[in-house]
């Protein structure tokens, strides 16, 4: 078991195609491991065996009838944010601690047909919002690195579970890093698609216009594979793009030869740890000794990518988290009076610290008078941002620095200032307000040990691209399939 | 700009968040942290530049008008904290 705990996913598809480990053995296996670590780590929300064995058991027959997929048999964990079908669906949050989906997100439902195994839903900051995972109602994710450190937010618990090889895949989401910003601190690759890629459908939202799904796995080829199930048009999601289907995995191996790759200054000037500068120099240089040329650009505007943010983010929240009122569905408050009372009373104690301060934040935002000033002007900047990377594209095809300016923080160490928590995030927000799509690799290990991740950004619909690009690198180094030291 | 406290309190109450006079004290120094940082913003002429509200330019589709559910009440409303005869409880609005 111990040598398949870092096999990639084509590896594991080539064993249970070959019948040498059966899906539920499979299962089984990572169930007991889970079972065994997670009261450490907590990277799981929900463990439901039962219903996980039985998805194995019906891989286990499409592998005997020569009815697989790539995926077939494969266990992903879930962030606990998608919607599935008879399970716990509790977004990190109180007020949907009591929720049973009665439905599937489109990606659950992908993934069902795909074959693969949903090994149980993990932890992540409430809401989404949050950059460390302490914003969580179930308790914060420890970093399998370093279990002092945060593994990052918001879909910490899915890069912890990988990280400690709980599973070989799970999934994420990213509103302004969710998926890359976890993904650097806890040493895995992990892909935020063009906005539009990847169907919201059954994803609870937080602010739309922002909001992707996307994979976190252990390499780029691990990446491409996964995209390749959940990226499609869905006719259920208003802004999914009708375009045709990609295989992500088409250009992996092809050489770096005459490749440009941008340089912001802005993501190489003060407030980077030293240490992390010095890891993503060496991972320019890994890509000069490939055959790619690197050209400084500008990204003016991006230093105004987190109060754009901070405004557009906290006012589509506002506007989304409405629907939870005590009536329909999840936690409603046991006393109350009239029905603003009991709106007021279920929320206050339905929602946590960080959640009420961003809805408070977004409605004020959204509040008589104050629209142009706040909410039109962020629009407006986010255009400017968006031009800046229109503008550099135009100069390079590729875009790198680092995912987060430092490595894992320590747990307690930003949750009472929420400005030091936003601005973690410095690197990773402006890529979202542009919907273009970012990757992060692990390209070291930092100060205490702690993992660094090289962040690759690209133009619309540049993902295949960009895999090829972290596939390549993955090809010449070994941070990726580096494990931290497990009991 | 500064949010004062009775700003704090009528911003939770649009919200419909139930608010005491010490979460209110205690999230006025935050709010008013964050809006430091959002102020920033303001100092940026963007006269004739056009709003972007999406990561992509896209239009809305349409679809035909036909019905695409079934009726799932039954399923759906096992999820909600009080039912009667298909209809969802709340305390009385009209006296």
């Amino acid at each position: 078991m111990h040598t398949m705990l870092n096999a990639s996913l084509r590896e594991l598809a080539d064993l249970l195609g070959a019948k040498k480990i059966s899906s539920v053995e499979l299962t089984r296996a990572l169930l007991d491991r889970i079972a065994r670590l997670n009261p450490t780590y907590k990277a799981f929300i929900t463990v439901d065996e039962e219903a996980s064995l039985a998805q194995a058991r019906v891989a286990d027959e499409r592998l005997a009838n020569g009815d697989a997929h790539p995926l077939t048999g494969i266990p992903v964990a879930q962030k606990d944010i998608f919607c599935a079908q008879g399970w716990l669906t509790t977004c990190g949050s109180k007020i949907l601690s009591n929720f049973v989906s009665p439905y599937d997100a489109e990606i659950i439902r992908r993934f069902d047909v795909a074959g693969a195994v949903n090994l149980g839903k993990t932890n992540m900051d409430e809401f989404a919002m949050g950059s460390s995972n302490e914003t969580s109602f179930y308790g914060p994710v420890r970093n399998p690195w370093d279990e002092a450190a945060v593994p990052g937010g918001s879909s910490g618990g899915s890069a912890a579970a990988v990280a400690a090889r709980l599973c070989p895949a799970a999934t994420g989401t990213d509103t302004g890093g969710s998926i890359r910003q976890p993904a650097a601190l806890c040493g895995i690759s992990g892909i935020k698609p063009t906005y539009g890629v990847v169907s919201r459908y059954g994803m609870i939202a937080f602010a739309s216009s922002l909001d992707q799904a996307g994979p976190m796995a252990k390499s780029a080829e691990d990446l491409a594979l996964l995209l390749n199930v959940m990226a499609g048009f869905d006719p259920r999601d208003s802004t999914s793009l009708d375009r045709p289907s990609e295989d992500y995995t088409r250009d992996l191996v092809r050489p770096l030869g005459g490749l440009t790759i941008g340089l912001p200054k802005q993501y190489f000037a003060g407030g980077v740890g030293s240490d992390v500068a010095v890891a993503i120099e060496a991972a320019i240089a890994e890509f000069r000794a490939l055959g790619c040329e690197t050209v400084d650009i500008d990204l003016p505007s991006s230093r105004l990518s987190i109060p754009v943010y901070y405004v557009l983010a906290p006012a589509e929240a506002s506007s989304n988290l409405a629907r939870y009122d005590g009536v329909r569905y999840g936690y409603r408050t046991p006393e109350y009076g009239d029905l603003t009372d009991m709106y007021q009373k279920s929320r206050a104690e339905g929602f946590g610290a960080e959640v009420k301060r961003r809805i408070m934040i977004g409605t004020y935002v959204l509040s008589h008078g104050y629209y142009d000033a706040y909410y039109l002007q962020a629009q407006k900047l986010r255009r400017l941002i968006a031009r800046d990377f229109a503008e550099a594209f135009e100069k390079c095809d590729v875009i790198m620095g680092p995912t987060s300016p430092t490595t894992a923080f320590d747990l307690g160490e930003k949750s009472g200032d929420p400005v030091q928590m936003y601005l973690s995030d410095i690197f990773t927000i402006a890529v979202n307000l542009a919907g273009l799509p970012g990757i992060s690799i692990p390209a070291g290990f930092g100060d205490r040990k702690r993992p660094i991740g090289l962040q690759i950004i690209g133009n619309y619909f540049a993902e295949a691209r960009m895999l090829n690009v972290a596939h390549r690198y993955q090809q010449v180094t070994d941070w990726h399939s580096r494990m931290p030291p497990l009991p | 700009m500064a949010l004062s406290l009775d700003d704090v309190k009528r911003i939770a109450h649009l919200a419909r968040l139930a608010i005491s006079e010490q979460e209110a004290s205690a999230v006025l120094g935050q709010l008013n942290g964050i809006f430091e940082l959002i102020e920033e913003m303001q100092a940026v002429d963007t006269s004739g530049i056009e709003p972007m509200s999406h990561g992509q330019d896209v239009v809305l589709r349409l679809r035909e008008d036909v019905v695409t559910e079934g009726d799932q009440h039954e399923l759906f409303q096992r999820q909600a904290p009080q039912v009667e005869a298909g209809l969802y409880l709340v305390p009385k609005v009209i006296e």
